[in-house]
């Protein structure tokens, strides 16, 4: 077993551009503790898109908000670009963080502003002059084309518009890194796609690193190049998407091909009941 | 003219009569100037205390665990208190701030010890109702917990502020009426004085109208207000 799993492993990093090690985090309740990650170890390369797939619970919300801190973790490092950002100080931390954007499943857009101070915000708390953050909101709403929506306000976009403003948000600090935490969870299979290909072609464009994690399958398929599958707060396999996907011995095959069949299989309905 | 020996019509009429609104019209302006002071140190400190319970709150921006339960309990401790009881308590205070223990100026301070812990329950409950995710995501572009209070948490939830505040500033004008009781003037004093006291139901009825045009035009602007704010953000 354990042979399959080290084979598994792909240790053959050359460019360590995020390195995860030995990430550990419990949650502690008043009567139990849950330990949602146990010992993390990831290398992202430099300007790849890569995946991070799992069940709910299996703590892939945990480990991404780790990387930019909204979550401490009890121990380990995580070095970006050989900077390790669990020794940062506070005001480093907040500094580093306009070089890590993150879009989220919910849009988290601020209802009170329209989409041009939703873009704005990021450089408005940094002190950024009017005319510079004009011209970038400008910039940045055509590249994820919402030019003509900038008045508005998210009350009255839809999802795929909020995910257009989300990004442009989390792009206007021109940042290394994106964090995608389940970004097309809540968009239909069409928006999903257009919001896909804006990544990729962001990614293409700027050569910034995605890591994106997310309980659909198809949208690692389509947009990345490696992965990782977490299950029950451990990773159990890291490698090429498509070696992944292809490798009968793979547990993450077998882990979705099984919930795969299940949805397959039709239930029989006996004289029409439950209509 | 009394109920007594009129009709409630012929008081209604008689209510009209040009020298109650005469002696009516400087009530008027003191009840306005309690409401309005009141309301403005109510506003203050409310959003203030609210503000401090909410981000010492254990799941906080800032969990202060201390700081937050001596202000918990201190709201509590106050708003334990019945309005009568807090005007009675304040007297002495007054006196010692003021130099006496009657007036629109005393009457101020029991209305604010009343409305700010009020208030500043109203404040906690709409800066709690903010989606966690928000907040994140104002963490996660770099933003200190200062720019996350006035930057987002506010402006965020201030429909909801104003409608507590709303509700909040007509709490303080039935506040005024009761501490006319205590000679803090204003339309209660008259309503008191002449209603009650000397029977003169007409200036009694007059206070009224005047007491139910300020309710009804606070609570129409509040909602107005606050419907506007939701409509130009698209959220109604």
């Amino acid at each position: 077993m354990t042979n399959i799993k080290d084979k598994l492993l792909d240790r053959s990093n050359v460019d360590e551009y995020i390195k995860i090690s030995g990430l550990y985090k419990t949650f502690q309740t008043k009567d139990c503790s849950l330990q949602v990650l146990k010992g993390i170890d990831l290398t992202v390369r430099k300007g790849e898109i890569f995946g991070i797939i799992g069940f709910s619970g299996a703590g892939k919300s945990t480990l991404i908000r780790c990387i930019n801190r909204l979550e401490e973790p009890d121990s380990g490092s995580i070095k970006i670009g050989g900077v390790d950002i669990l020794k940062l100080s506070k005001k480093e931390l907040l500094e580093k963080r306009k070089k890590i954007g993150m879009i989220f499943q919910t849009f988290n857009l601020f209802e009170a502003k329209n989409v041009y101070r939703n873009i704005a915000y990021p450089l408005e708390i940094s002190g950024v002059s009017k005319s510079e953050i004009k011209n970038r909101v400008l910039k940045t709403a055509e590249l994820v084309g919402l030019s003509d929506k900038l008045k508005a306000y998210p009350g009255g976009l839809s999802g795929g518009q909020k995910q257009r403003v989300g990004i442009a948000r989390a792009l206007i600090t021109k940042p290394d890194v994106l964090l995608c935490d389940e970004a097309t969870s809540a968009l239909d299979p069409k928006t999903t796609l257009q919001i896909l290909d804006l990544l990729k072609d962001i990614n293409k464009s700027t050569g910034i690193t995605i890591l994106m994690i997310t309980h659909e399958l198809d949208a690692i398929r389509y947009s990345c190049e490696r992965m990782a599958v977490l299950e029950d707060a451990q990773i159990i396999e890291v490698g090429r998407v498509r070696d992944i996907f292809n490798n009968p011995l793979s547990r993450t095959g077998s882990l979705f091909a099984r919930v795969y069949t299940e949805f397959q299989q039709i239930p029989e309905l006996e004289n029409g009941a439950g209509i | 003219m009394s109920l007594l020996d009129s009709s409630f019509w012929e008081i209604i009429k008689a209510s009209f009569a040009p020298d109650i609104w005469f002696r009516l019209a400087p009530a008027i302006l003191e009840t306005l100037y309690m409401t309005a002071l009141s309301s403005f140190i109510m506003l203050v400190f409310g959003l203030f205390l609210g503000i401090l319970l909410t981000i010492t709150n254990p799941v906080g921006l800032l969990p202060m665990k201390i700081i937050y339960a001596v202000s918990d309990w201190l709201i509590n401790c106050l708003r334990s208190l019945p309005q009568v009881i807090m005007i009675i308590l304040m007297i002495p205070v007054a006196r010692l701030i003021f130099g006496k223990s009657y007036g629109t100026n005393a009457c101020i301070i029991a209305i604010s010890a009343t409305c700010i812990p009020m208030y500043a329950r109203m404040v906690e409950g709409s800066l709690l109702e903010i989606s966690k995710g928000k907040i994140e995501a104002a963490k996660s572009v770099g933003s200190t917990n200062f720019q996350i209070i006035f930057r987002i948490l506010l402006p965020e939830t201030l429909p909801s502020l104003i409608r507590g505040f709303t509700v909040a500033v007509i709490t303080i004008i039935s506040m005024t009426a009761l501490a006319g009781l205590f000679g803090a003037g204003g339309i209660g004093d008259i309503a008191v004085r002449f209603g009650y006291q000397r029977f003169q139901h007409d200036v009694m009825f007059a206070s009224v109208y005047v007491l139910t045009a300020f309710v009804q035009l606070i609570q129409w602007l509040g909602n107005f207000i606050s419907k506007q704010i939701l409509k130009k953000r698209n959220l109604i």
